[in-house]
């Protein structure tokens, strides 16, 4: 049954493939079923196999397709690597995954490049298992290019727009860094061990030099940070959401994001054989991005933007359980974060399909009523994520925050502080798109937007006149209809209400009270137990940080109800500009790059052009100038000939005579 | 054999040798060249049977057989091309080959 592993991949490839040279014959529906199809057949394969894994040795299998790269004494295959990592990883992957196809059907409803859509999600999900699965870095890396080149393509999507354009070159550009960091570390993996192949490396990584451990897994960690949006790479996540909502569900928050996260727990071996400051690094980075995205956050108007930044936060956590030494519980949060966000990210895109394409949370309100399913399901994903007893996300981000409080006590109030963040602006979201005056509909619509337009005129010092023209015209596009939100269709509601259900149960994957209750952490024993840092707590201990957690969250949630609902405090006293405007991080990069950077590249493009090409074409130069004036020796005159070669015998009898004594 | 006489006879073949190699030189005519090559050669074989004689040494004369062979050998092949060239430009000389060159 485990053999059927190659099937996992090769599936979605098939799809893939029969899209891209079918796709614009058999249209829509047919082609979103198609492709929904092969994913779906590739999650049956998993269960088939998850089912055939539990009879392996230690629960790990291996099966090698053919030799890729031969090279010598090394090579690189096309192998698969069957362990229970992996084999957790490929079961969220293609389960979520198929669900959000489903879900696309519904969205990319009437979409004219309908078809592509399927195409390119299908490459995604192949190149995402192929990360996973493969046995050796170079595989992982071949999925890990794969997903960023999907991750372009649907970003930019509808490249009509040119911000939609940008935003994907934005992000190829900034996963640019982070793959060199990749490439470097593989190549100092292949230079210290002489192989590639994590089942033979990672047995050797104990006896391996601390520096040598240290240097590949701080490339490793650059390649991760530029994948998973970590500081100071995390500013491509955010543009991310000009793509499709289901794009932003799968890749920029479920799936593809997540790669850094398993390629660090995939190399933990290196992890524990490295210097000791290396996990404080991946703790601090993942707690401060944590805490810095969260900031921004609380002031984002844009229903994605928010749960973007919220993305990067949860990211962070996930680093920090890693450099805490909770890979476990890294992974942990990873699932139940993949159900809950795609959750709330598919409600988001069920949002603005039911609005018509709008975005702005201050034009939304009291939509519970007309979207009940997408309300419900998206609430159980709002309570999953700020961590209220018993959904999903309060377990794992409290087996997080157990491993940064025995890690140290700042880690820990740090965590606290952006859980407590979380539930708060995760709560505003949801009172401002779902509870409170209803923003939309043809009165409020003109009053909005001319409050609006004030504000932003007032805001950015721009000429009010010119900020109502535009406000007006706005308002004349709705007048004669207004927006009436409706719920969608059963395609898109269904995967709403299967994850909604994940996300509320994921928790007792792993529920700490008892050890038979562990079941992840069991699971994942044979890859990570060896590095996993052991907690040992007392049942005080448990109970207190239970407790901790879920005042905070339900604190957090207080505070909102207060500001969003009771409006005991302005709003705008809490979403400072500097927060709105994620700590400028943006525009100082722009500056800096549009300015110095740009003064400092064009004089090393300069160096490029005068001193590195100059050196070539100037040896160049020298042999041709060189040719010109020796080939007039070449005359063709028979006597010239003679008389050189008598010259020359002249000239070497001179030579033997003086300079060469006979005695 | 009057000590002296070895020496006229290095001193005619070194005449002869530069007779040949200034014709070699000069003319244009590939004839007049080949023969001039031939006087060259002779010049040089006078001389080994010459220091044969000197140093009592019958290799001096061994090596003019060689000579002579070698000589004819490229007479043969000198003349074929001679022939050659004249039979397509009857009135070329040896500088009008230079168009042959790279």
């Amino acid at each position: 049954m485990v053999g059927l592993l190659w099937l996992i991949p090769a599936l979605p490839l098939a799809g893939f493939l029969m899209l891209l040279l079918f796709g614009k014959r058999i249209g829509e529906p047919v082609a979103g079923w198609l492709g929904t199809a092969a994913v779906a057949g590739s999650f049956v394969t998993a269960l088939v196999v998850f089912a055939g894994l539990w009879n392996e040795p230690e629960h790990t299998y291996s099966l090698k397709l053919f030799e890729w790269m031969p090279a010598g004494r090394f090579s690189v295959d096309i192998g698969f690597l069957l362990d229970p990592l992996s084999m957790a990883m490929i079961l969220f992957i293609t389960g979520i995954a198929a669900l959000i196809h489903l879900y696309s059907i519904g969205y990319m409803h009437g979409d004219s490049r309908f078809p592509r859509f399927f195409t390119y999600l299908n490459l995604f999900v192949f190149s995402m298992l192929m990360l996973v699965m493969g046995d050796n870095l170079v595989l992982t890396f071949l999925g890990w290019e794969g997903v960023g080149a999907c991750s372009y393509f649907l970003i930019s999507f509808w490249f009509e727009k040119d911000a939609n354009a940008s935003a994907g070159k934005k992000a190829f550009i900034t996963n640019r860094v982070g793959d060199w960091g990749f490439m470097v570390g593989t190549f100092a993996t292949f230079f210290a061990f002489g192989t590639v192949k994590y089942v033979e490396f990672l047995p050797q990584a104990s006896g391996l030099a601390q520096t040598t451990a240290t240097f590949i897994v701080l490339m490793l960690f650059i390649g991760a940070i530029g994948k998973s949006a970590q500081i100071p790479l995390f500013i491509w996540l955010p543009d991310a959401m000009a793509g499709p909502t289901p794009v932003s569900a799968l890749i920029h928050a479920a799936t593809m994001v997540t790669a850094g996260v398993y390629l660090l727990v995939r190399v933990n071996p290196l992890i524990a054989a490295s210097a000791s400051w290396l996990p404080w690094v991946i703790a601090g980075i993942g707690v401060a991005t944590a805490f810095l995205a969260a900031t921004i956050a609380i002031a984002q108007t844009d229903i994605k933007k928010v749960l973007a930044y919220s993305t990067v936060s949860q990211l962070g956590f996930m680093f920090l359980a890693v450099g805490a030494g909770g890979y476990s519980a890294a992974i942990f949060h990873m699932i139940t974060h993949a159900f809950f966000k795609a959750c709330m990210f598919l409600g988001s895109g069920s949002v603005i399909h039911g609005m018509h394409e709008e975005q702005d949370m201050r034009r939304m309100g009291a939509l519970r009523k007309v979207m009940p399913i997408t309300a419900i399901t998206f609430i159980i994903g709002w309570l999953a994520i700020a961590g209220v007893p018993p959904f999903s996300g309060f377990w794992s981000k409290d087996d997080i925050l157990a491993y940064a409080l025995h890690k140290s006590i700042v880690l820990y109030v740090i965590g606290l502080i952006t859980a407590l963040l979380t539930a708060f602006y995760m709560s505003r979201q949801v009172f401002m798109v779902f509870f409170g005056r209803a923003n939309w509909g043809p009165s409020q619509e003109a009053e909005l937007a001319n409050k609006l337009a004030h504000e932003t005129a007032h805001a950015d010092g721009d000429d009010p006149a010119d900020a109502e023209v535009h406000a007006d015209a706005h308002g004349d596009a709705h007048d004669g209809h207004g927006v009436v939100p409706h719920e969608s269709p059963r395609t898109m509601t269904i995967p709403l209400i299967v994850l909604a259900f994940f996300a509320a149960t994921a928790g007792v994957l792993n529920l700490p009270f008892t050890e038979h209750l562990e079941f992840l952490n069991r699971w994942l024993e044979p890859v990570v137990g060896a590095a996993q840092t052991q907690l040992h707590l007392s049942g005080a201990q448990l109970t207190i940080e239970l407790l901790i957690s879920t005042v905070v969250a339900l604190s957090g949630i207080a505070i909102a109800y207060a500001v969003y609902l009771k409006h005991k405090v302005d709003a705008r006293r809490i979403e400072l500009p500097l927060f709105a405007n994620g700590w400028y991080i943006d525009s100082a990069i722009s500056n800096f790059m549009g300015g110095l950077g740009r003064r400092a590249f064009e004089m090393i493009a300069h160096f490029d052009r005068v001193v590195i090409d100059g050196a070539v074409n100037g040896v160049a130069r020298a042999t041709r100038g060189g040719a010109m004036r020796l080939r007039s020796v070449q005359s063709g005159y028979v006597r010239w000939y003679a008389l050189m070669i008598g010259v020359g015998t002249v000239a070497i009898v001179a030579f033997v005579l003086t300079q060469v004594s006979f005695s | 054999m009057s000590p002296n006489l070895p020496l006229a006879y290095l001193a005619l073949s070194a005449i002869l040798f530069a007779i040949g190699g200034v014709g070699l030189l000069v003319r244009r005519n590939p004839l007049v060249m080949i023969m001039c090559v031939e006087l060259m050669l002779n010049a040089v074989n006078l001389t080994f049977v010459t220091f044969g004689r000197m140093l009592d040494d019958i290799a001096g004369q061994v090596i003019v057989f060689f000579v002579m062979v070698v000589a004819a050998a490229e007479v043969v092949i000198g003349l074929a091309l001679i022939v050659a060239m004249a039979r397509r430009r009857p009135e070329a000389n040896a500088d009008d080959l230079r168009l042959l060159r790279g």
